[in-house]
């Protein structure tokens, strides 16, 4: 079948959080895999119901953290040790306890930052301009309403399969998005 | 990410949101339109502009006082030898006491599951951060040579030199900004989902693209809520342990130090306790005219002013404490100098200071244990401003007193501030709020997507 390039996807809008929860494990079963839920607040187990069950943003704060912890201390270390030693009464020049606060706030403030920037990279973020903002009704999706659609890019996409595969569904309304 | 979740994961019905922190009747879209009508209307409130013009005022003291200090130098303070650091310390702890309530109810309040937490912790949020610029304001200003503060950071420079990583000061430059970057990371991360609502319901172009531009693109798309849910409890998670360690290692700028009344280790849970005391009632003087001024009390309920009230009750005793166990080890431990220190401050020329500090922040609590004053909302109001002018009274009298007679009595001399100390402190009070009420006119002050979320819980999502 003739794949329409101008179409990014069909749109369905549903009436709440578990209208759509339902239609997104049924339209899963069915075997459609790059589709996407849209919500205007989080919906627990919603990505794992249309198949992206685990995020890997938990290792990459776990490595901003670490890089801070090491980071901030073999800085102190390298300053205090090497580079500017000052002979304090003959005190050991790596005085690791009073090195202790700098690198904990070090290992929080990379953590934090590989968390919100990790999580704006991961999500494709800052992105302004998305297809789905063609469509007139997508605006509410920041208020009270509730969508999914189903990718033209998806394997098993056919436009007039998809739409009646989402009608069946019992959606509020079902639209093309154009690219 | 709330009780109920966990409880449907094991199988049990999910307990409804409690009527107490949400009034019945709401659905997506009033809360929505509530929260956005107040930031996207095209009539700016004349209280509004009313306390942003007298916030304005104070700001214009605040500027004169800060040029005046730049041309003439630190010696138009109070301060001199032997009570070298004065307003600007207090001024600096408390208020990164007063930020450090935001930061509870944003991260340690969500890690403990607390739904009352969802309306308030937006403004408290903001409320940090405003407080942690006041107070990044005054290590700044109270250096002799203030244009040299680059000079506590570790950059390589031609004079060959690094700071000192063993001194406090050093270690309060990274909890402090530490604590400012994150507070405005979490606060932002928060905001991305409501700019959003604001751009798709914004009229003017102009707001349009502002908001568009600060929303990054947000559509709510499941995977994205999947990430951000993640990193939001992560940065509650860090959050909560630096919270713990920015104040601690302000008080460590007292307890390393040798003079009677600073050496004491009780300062880092007790500068903690104090810290969330002074923040929540900071937290109540905003909290109440707001509800008033702008309708909000479907939201900002009688529960969440009791639940702030109780917290000040618990606090406050931890503070009490704080001061029983200092007075106590000082008799306790049999050092002269501890012990001089502590009678002289009930009794000498502070005592004004010292025993106001404990009608504020001891005697005046104890009036919370009574149900029916925590539901007195006029009472909270005024008892919030009784405790942040103890929580003042109290860093004066621990920075003034223990400076002014210490080891040697030939170097006992008496400290009073000069009018360019209330200045300046005034002037950031005045900031505070000029920057408060930016926020109130253009952000959304509640959570939005967070109270659609306990509308999900209470009506089972009505639209």
């Amino acid at each position: 079948m003739e794949k329409d390039p101008l179409l990014y996807g069909v749109l369905a809008e549903f009436d709440g959080e578990h209208e759509l929860l339902e239609a997104g494990r049924r339209a899963y079963q069915h075997g459609y895999r790059h589709m996407d839920a849209y919500s205007p607040m989080p919906i627990q187990g919603m990505s794992a119901v249309i198949g992206f069950p685990k995020t890997r943003l938990p290792l990459v704060v776990l490595i901003g953290g670490l890089a801070g912890c090491f980071g901030g201390f073999l800085m102190q270390y390298w300053i205090s040790v090497i580079d500017y030693p000052l002979n304090i009464g003959g005190r050991p020049l790596n005085s690791w306890p009073a090195f202790i606060p700098v690198t904990f706030e070090m290992t929080i403030l990379c953590a934090a930052l590989a968390a919100a920037l990790g999580m704006l990279a991961l999500n494709g973020l800052p992105r302004p301009h998305h297809p789905l903002f063609n469509a007139p009704s997508f605006a509410g999706v920041t208020r009270n309403k509730f969508f999914l659609c189903i990718e033209a890019t998806d394997p098993k996409f056919e436009r007039d399969q998809v739409r009646r595969f989402l009608l069946s569904l019992n959606p509020r309304e079902v639209t093309d998005v154009e690219q | 990410m709330s009780r109920n979740d966990n409880q449907e994961r094991r199988g049990r019905p999910p307990e409804p949101v409690s009527v107490e922190v949400l009034a019945p009747g709401h659905t997506f879209a009033t809360v929505t339109d509530k929260i956005s009508s107040i930031v996207l209307t095209r009539r700016t409130p004349l209280y509004w502009l009313v306390g942003l013009g007298f916030a304005l005022l104070l700001v214009m003291v605040l500027l004169t006082a800060i040029t005046y200090l730049m041309g003439m130098g630190v010696g138009i303070y109070g301060v001199k030898i032997p009570v070298g650091w004065g307003f600007d310390i207090v001024n600096f702890v408390w208020w990164i006491g007063i930020g450090h309530a935001g930061t509870l109810i944003s991260a340690i309040l969500l890690l403990l599951r607390q739904q009352w937490r969802t309306s308030i912790n937006r403004f408290a949020e903001a409320m940090t951060l405003f407080a942690v610029a006041c107070a990044g304001m005054f290590p700044l200003l109270h250096m002799g040579r203030p244009w040299l503060f680059y000079w506590l950071l570790p950059y390589p420079n031609s004079m060959q030199v690094w700071p000192q990583f063993r001194s406090p000061l050093v270690w309060d430059v990274f909890a402090v900004s530490t604590y400012g970057t994150v507070s405005l990371i979490f606060w932002y991360v928060g905001l991305m989902p409501d700019v959003a609502t604001l751009r798709d319901k914004a009229q003017s172009k102009t707001a349009k693209v502002i908001y568009g531009i600060m929303a990054l693109g947000w559509r709510g798309s499941a995977r994205h809520w999947h990430r951000y849910e993640t990193a939001y409890l992560l940065l509650a998670g860090l959050a909560t342990p630096l919270v713990v360690s920015v104040h601690t290692v302000v008080s460590f700028d007292f307890t390393i130090g040798l003079p009677a009344g600073w050496h004491t280790t009780i300062f880092p849970p007790y500068f903690v306790a104090g810290a969330i005391y002074s923040g929540f009632a900071m937290v109540l003087t905003l909290a109440i005219p707001i509800r008033a001024f702008y309708g909000l009390e479907d939201f900002i309920t009688h529960k969440h002013l009791e639940n702030s009230a109780k917290i000040l009750l618990a606090t406050g005793l931890i503070v009490t404490y704080g001061y029983a166990m200092e007075a106590f080890m000082a008799w306790y431990s049999g050092d002269k100098f501890e012990w001089y220190m502590t009678s002289w401050r009930a009794t000498g020329g502070y005592r004004l200071q010292y025993w106001l500090l404990i009608l504020c922040n001891v005697v005046s609590v104890q009036f919370l244990w009574f149900k029916r004053l925590r539901r007195n909302v006029p009472f909270l109001f005024v008892i919030s401003f009784i405790i942040n002018l103890g929580m003042w009274m109290e860093r004066y009298v621990i920075v003034v007193t223990s400076l002014s007679r210490d080891f040697v009595p030939s170097a006992w001399r008496p400290y009073s501030a000069t009018i360019w100390d209330y200045a300046t402190l005034i002037g950031t009070i005045g900031f505070f709020f000029v920057c408060f009420f930016l926020f109130l006119r253009l952000l959304p002050m509640i959570a939005i997507f967070e109270m659609r979320e306990l509308v999900a819980k209470a009506e089972g999502g009505k639209r």
